[in-house]
């Protein structure tokens, strides 16, 4: 029993990383309907932020390094996104299949990019002494690191979900995501809502990557290891669905890490792909169909 | 027409009722369509008229009702198997393979009841319903331009072609003159004429003097609802209520029509 | 059977030219290659030639039918580790005996049931292609039935290349984890693998395989369903509405590239570096090998020949003379071919043609039928 409760617990831990991976794409992808194979990199980035940041502070300040670099990885992911929807992805409008190969091209490109920068070799982020150790509460362990990325996945999960249901920029962007030439028709500058989607759904991944430091090193293939299962978690959750997503997140975290502990690591893969194949058999929108077509 | 039918209606439906989230865009309709009349579904936008169709052709799924043709239920049946039963339909903006020549639209909707084995074997020559359609639609001459290349008009033609090749018995269509020019509504009423000598047609058609040249019945639809059952041009025509929703709401039906064509 | 008969001989122009560029490059491969080349690059050659023939059921799925496939590397890998299997065997001495690296891990006692029926060749043969064309038979059936297309299967594929590779990883007694199955000390119809002379005719096989998966791809391309393919890929309702599933037509030609995948790697195995691992199989090699397509261009066969050999040659010379510049290669590669070039060397193929016979004369072959483009 308290293995499972065990599981249970690294499943949600993992879910709230997958969270907050698939919450920028939920905007990128699910507003826009833009797969960008690059949103691993920009992960990698936000997490080479926090690497900098502790390197360029000294070993005396690794708190403020830390906390400082989650709005800084926000914006260097963000501005990399920007960058990206400017250069490339505004010309593949209407393309989805060639914008996921383009971005995979550029996956490719900002990997060995941080190759050359970082070394191929992975770096070590030193955690704050106060997310280090943890507590066991009916005898599961819960770290400190691991329950500190659930309450940030969890405050960036609410913080989205105002921005897009109560603030004007959301209200835009779902009048964007809803009815693209209707919105544009209606004076909304639709360009520049995409615009600043990429910038905050590439920052997301940013922020994910920072959190991510705290599980382990970082190295250039960091974004790989969760890019799949992200976008898995948006399919499964449904196009554009924050509550969605968060149901996906967990499920399929939870799910993974039961898999691996009833079977073995290498057989849980498998079999959280065959649920989510059989799950689509009778759910093909996923979990929130997108006939009420709003993304909260 | 080959085969007798069983009976009088070649389509029966009755308290149709289609759900999208709480919204019902079909709400208990009943509908029959007589074997080789032309029948006409008008109703302003939005009345649920394409939604009708794809209940009819299996594209949606019905919430309630019953869809009987020549006497069989269509309601579970897939697609394909609804189109080999002798139903074609066109959608509201024509779809037209692009990539492929007029002549190879019109070949792959010929050889709809082939085996895959024989659909894997190359292609020589064309049928005699390829080439007949070619005639009836007037593209012989582009009968080897790739698709896209036609107008708009054309590939109207061509679609409803690809449909008289599978010598269908009862041919839905879904606003075929919308977005075209006077000559080019001329010419697809005569196409649309002789579809119907061939078979049952159910048109859905805002353009009135269309309608008054081929409909023999029509059946008006207004918020999901049948505003007024199957009647003839003249009784529509005069019938308060429908002009009330095409007037009520500030315009005309001819005016209506000129929109639908704009 | 005239007809038949008839149907091998050309009738136009266009047919015989490509007919003669056919016979051209198989010459090129049968006679020059084994002339110019030198032992290890004509062995080299060989794995690209199986390369070539993954390549070719990626055009068919992704290029025709629009299907995005990016787990090709999972039927590739099901291919080479059924024959991988049955040459590790022969390498000891045939069945009871345990392979090496078993030996070596010390992990077993016994041989594992999945491996006895491998001692077979035939068996091994059969399930090399079996095997991937029956998983992309169910998987595309649940996946295609319930309307799930576009990106969404391309990351379906994908996830299932990577949970494949993690499988595979993670299997060590079994099938060596990581370091994967080494081939080079085996023999397969008494042709040994580490034998120049015998190289040379494993090659020629993958080449004659290469050709008949060519020439089957090209008639199944030319025929209705190729039409029908194309149709599924630009307009999948109308071709339901016209009494067709599409499900059956995606099936088929899901399963095709899977079925062309685990040739390609029955015959990988035999050649070239002689090793299957989780390094050729997982999500990377998957995409990769759609990059060689998409240099070719998408939708031609001939072109996903020439990109599987060319961008695997480029490899090969960049990453022997700059490791580190590969990947940036690629990537732009990867960038430059499918945003600003989708057509790839085909398309510039047939511009450079249009503009020859432009020249001689005005325009009476400038209307290349997509049949012709296809092949
Ligand atoms: N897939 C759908 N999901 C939700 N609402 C739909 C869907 N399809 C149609 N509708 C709605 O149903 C109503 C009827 O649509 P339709 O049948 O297309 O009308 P018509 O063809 O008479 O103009 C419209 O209000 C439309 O917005
Ligand atoms: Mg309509």
């Amino acid at each position: 029993m308290e293995a499972i409760l065990n599981q249970l617990f690294a499943g949600v831990s993992y879910g709230s990383i997958l969270l907050l991976i698939a919450l920028g794409l939920t905007f990128t992808f699910g507003q826009m309907g833009v797969i960008n194979m690059a949103h691993g990199e920009f992960i990698m980035f936000g997490a080479y932020t926090t690497y900098v940041l502790q390197e360029v502070l000294g070993k005396d300040q690794i708190t403020y390094a830390f906390l400082l670099s989650l709005p800084i990885a926000l914006v260097v992911a963000g501005a990399m996104g920007l960058l990206l929807e400017i250069t490339l992805i505004k010309r593949l409008y209407g393309r989805p299949l060639d914008t996921l190969l383009v971005t995979w091209g550029v996956a490719l490109v900002l990997q060995q990019l941080a190759r050359d920068i970082f070394g191929a070799n992975n770096v070590e982020v030193v955690s704050p002494s106060w997310l280090d150790g943890g507590i066991t509460i009916a005898g599961v362990d819960m770290a400190y690191n691991r329950l500190f990325i659930i309450g940030l996945s969890l405050a960036i999960t609410a913080a989205a979900w105002v921005v897009v249901g109560k603030l004007k920029q959301g209200r835009r962007m779902r009048a964007v995501m809803q009815n693209r030439q209707l919105a544009g028709a209606s004076g909304i500058n639709t360009p520049s809502v995409d615009r600043r989607t990429f910038f905050l759904g590439s920052g997301l991944a940013g922020v994910a990557g920072v959190a991510i430091t705290q599980l382990g090193s970082v190295g250039p293939n960091l974004g790989t290891n969760y890019i799949i299962d992200a976008f898995l978690v948006v399919i499964v959750g449904g196009l554009g669905h924050l509550r969605g997503a968060v149901i996906a997140a967990l499920s399929l975290g939870i799910l993974n890490s039961l898999a691996e502990y009833w079977s073995s690591a290498s057989l849980g893969k498998v079999i959280v792909f065959l649920a989510i194949v059989v799950f689509l058999q009778f759910r093909p929108e996923g979990i929130v169909a997108s006939e009420s077509r709003g993304l909260a | 027409m080959s085969e007798p039918f069983l009976i009088d209606e070649l389509l029966k439906i009755r308290g149709l009722e289609v759900d999208f989230d709480g919204f019902k865009a079909v709400d208990g309709v009943d509908l029959d369509v007589k074997v080789n009349e032309v029948h006409f579904l008008i109703g302003p936008n939005g009345a649920g008229k394409t939604t009708v169709i794809d209940c009819v052709t299996g594209m949606t799924k019905p919430t309630e009702g019953s869809i009987r043709f020549d006497d069989v239920e269509l309601r579970g049946k897939k697609e394909n198997s609804i189109v080999k039963m002798g139903i074609g339909r066109t959608f509201q903006t024509a779809s037209v393979f692009e990539a492929l020549t007029v002549e190879e639209n019109l070949d792959l909707a010929a050889s709809f009841r082939f085996s895959m084995l024989k659909l894997l074997r190359q292609r020589r020559g064309t049928t005699d319903a390829v080439e007949r359609a070619l005639e009836d639609t007037g593209l012989t001459d582009v009968r080897d331009k790739p698709a896209g290349t036609l107008s708009h008009g054309q590939k109207q033609w061509l679609e409803i072609g690809m449909l008289l090749c599978q010598d269908p018995k009862l041919l839905l269509l879904d606003e075929p003159v919308a977005g075209m020019s006077p000559e080019e509504r001329t010419r697809t009423g005569d196409l649309i004429r002789l579809t119907a000598e061939r078979c049952t047609v159910l048109c859905v058609e805002h353009d009135m003097d269309f309608l008054r040249r081929f409909a023999d019945r029509v059946t008006v639809m207004d918020e999901g609802k049948i505003l007024k059952a199957a009647s003839t041009v003249a009784e529509v025509q005069a019938d308060e209520r429908v002009q009330e929703i095409y007037i009520g709401k500030g315009r005309g039906i001819e005016e209506q029509t000129q929109e639908a064509g704009a | 059977m005239s007809q038949f008969a008839k149907s091998f001989l050309p009738s136009t122009r266009g047919e015989w030219s490509s007919r003669a560029t056919f016979v051209g490059v198989a010459i090129l491969f049968l006679f020059v290659f084994p002339a110019w080349l030198s032992d290890s690059r004509l062995d080299l050659m060989s794995s690209y030639v199986a390369y070539a023939i993954v390549a070719l059921g990626i055009a068919i799925a992704w290029g025709n039918g629009g299907m995005l496939v990016l787990g090709q590397g999972l039927f590739f890998g099901l291919g080479a580790y059924c024959v991988a299997m049955y040459l590790a065997l022969v390498e000891v001495g045939g069945a009871p005996n345990l392979p090496q690296f078993m030996t070596l891990l010390g992990s077993q006692e016994t041989l594992p049931a999945l491996w006895k029926p491998f001692n077979n060749l035939w068996f091994a043969l059969s399930a090399a292609v079996i095997v991937p064309v029956a998983l992309a038979a169910t998987l595309g059936t649940l996946i295609f039935r319930s309307r799930i297309r576009g990106p969404y299967f391309a990351i379906l594929t994908q996830a299932l290349a990577g949970a494949f590779g993690i499988l595979l990883i993670g299997n060590i007694t079994l099938i060596n984890g990581t370091n994967g199955i080494t081939t080079s000390f085996s023999e397969i119809f008494g042709l040994k693998l580490a034998e120049p002379e015998d190289q040379k005719v494993l090659y020629t096989i993958c080449v004659i395989a290469l050709g008949v998966a060519f020439l089957l791809s090209r008639q199944m391309l030319k025929s209705r369903y190729g039409r029908l393919l194309l149709a599924v890929r630009d307009a999948e309702d109308r071709v339901r509405f016209l009494g067709y599933s599409a499900t059956k037509i995606k099936v088929i030609a899901f399963a095709t590239s899977a079925g062309l995948a685990g040739v390609a790697g029955a015959l990988f195995v035999l050649v070239g570096p002689k090793i299957i691992s989780p390094a050729s199989v997982g999500i990377i090699p998957s995409i990769t090998m759609v990059v060689w397509v998409a240099v070719g261009g998408r939708a031609s066969l001939a072109g996903a020949i020439a990109g599987a050999i060319l961008v695997n040659t480029a490899e090969f010379e960049i990453s022997s003379a700059a490791p580190e510049y590969w990947l940036y290669f690629q990537g732009a590669l990867f960038i430059g071919v499918v945003a600003f070039a989708p057509q790839g060397l085909a398309g510039a193929a047939t511009w450079l043609k249009s503009k020859i016979t432009s020249r001689g004369d005005s325009g009476a072959t400038s209307t290349a039928k997509p049949v012709e483009e296809a092949a």
